[in-house]
């Protein structure tokens, strides 16, 4: 039920969200994340992304960081795909999708699987633009967003 | 031995990125084998970098995680994945 690609090649996130669902009639409830290039970032003109990671870590972050959300809500499929090498703006990089019997539990997993793999799994953005290329900072609501799953659940929630 | 490597802004900034180190009785910890790149002077300075990131032999790890002969170490800025 966990399904974790790392690749180069484009993806369809129309055909990624058929397959997790196709043959899995007990899925009430598929929520997916696609996330892309955009072409401006810090008032830039990105001209494209160029996305190294750690080939033997990442995999295995991308699948630890999946099994922990099945631990935490009732999921019938986790499905991770993230793009490496070179990328141009509009281009899909990252595919997120948790499946699940009923809607909460699917948005939360999404949401926690997103927060993780932007914290936790080993891949650096390079940013060209017109007058040259820059490795993109990491940012601190990033990880205030990845410790929220840290707090005990609010009690109204 | 213990192997040590290096992404993204410090593989550029280091111009390399992976090393093997003898071992040295003393280190215990992570943070005992970063000082001592750190104590080569620029450009390992870099590694002095309250925001970096480590993994040890492939699992996110911290400064104070033990380190043994023949582990596999990694040092990197903050990841922006996603």
């Amino acid at each position: 039920m966990i399904a974790v690609q790392v690749q180069n090649a484009p993806f369809d996130p129309g055909q990624l969200t058929n397959r997790v669902h196709d043959g899995n009639p007990s899925i009430g409830a598929l929520v997916c994340f696609t996330g892309y290039v955009r072409d401006l970032n810090l008032q830039h003109d990105v001209q494209g992304l160029f996305l190294e990671h750690f080939p033997g870590m990442t995999e295995k972050a991308l699948q630890q960081i999946a099994k922990q959300a099945a631990q935490r809500w009732p999921l019938q499929a986790v499905h991770i795909l993230h793009r490496i090498g070179q990328l141009a703006p509009a281009e899909p990089i990252v595919f997120v999708a948790a499946a699940s019997a009923h809607r909460q539990d699917a948005f939360e997993a999404c949401a926690f699987i997103m927060d993780y793999l932007k914290t936790r799994a080993p891949f650096w953005k390079k940013e060209f633009t017109a007058t040259g290329s820059h490795w993109v900072e990491g940012r601190d609501s990033d990880q205030q967003a990845a410790a929220r799953w840290n707090q005990p659940p609010s009690e109204n929630s | 031995m213990i192997d040590v490597l290096f992404f993204a802004r410090y593989r550029e900034v280091l111009a390399t990125d992976r090393l093997s180190l003898n071992w040295q009785d003393h280190w215990q910890s992570v943070a005992d084998v970063r000082s001592h790149l750190i104590a080569r002077g620029e450009p390992w300075t870099v590694l002095d970098d309250p925001t970096m990131m480590c993994a040890l032999n492939e699992d996110m790890c911290s400064l104070d995680t033990a380190v043994r002969p023949g582990d596999n170490l990694a040092f990197f800025p903050m990841v922006t994945g996603g």
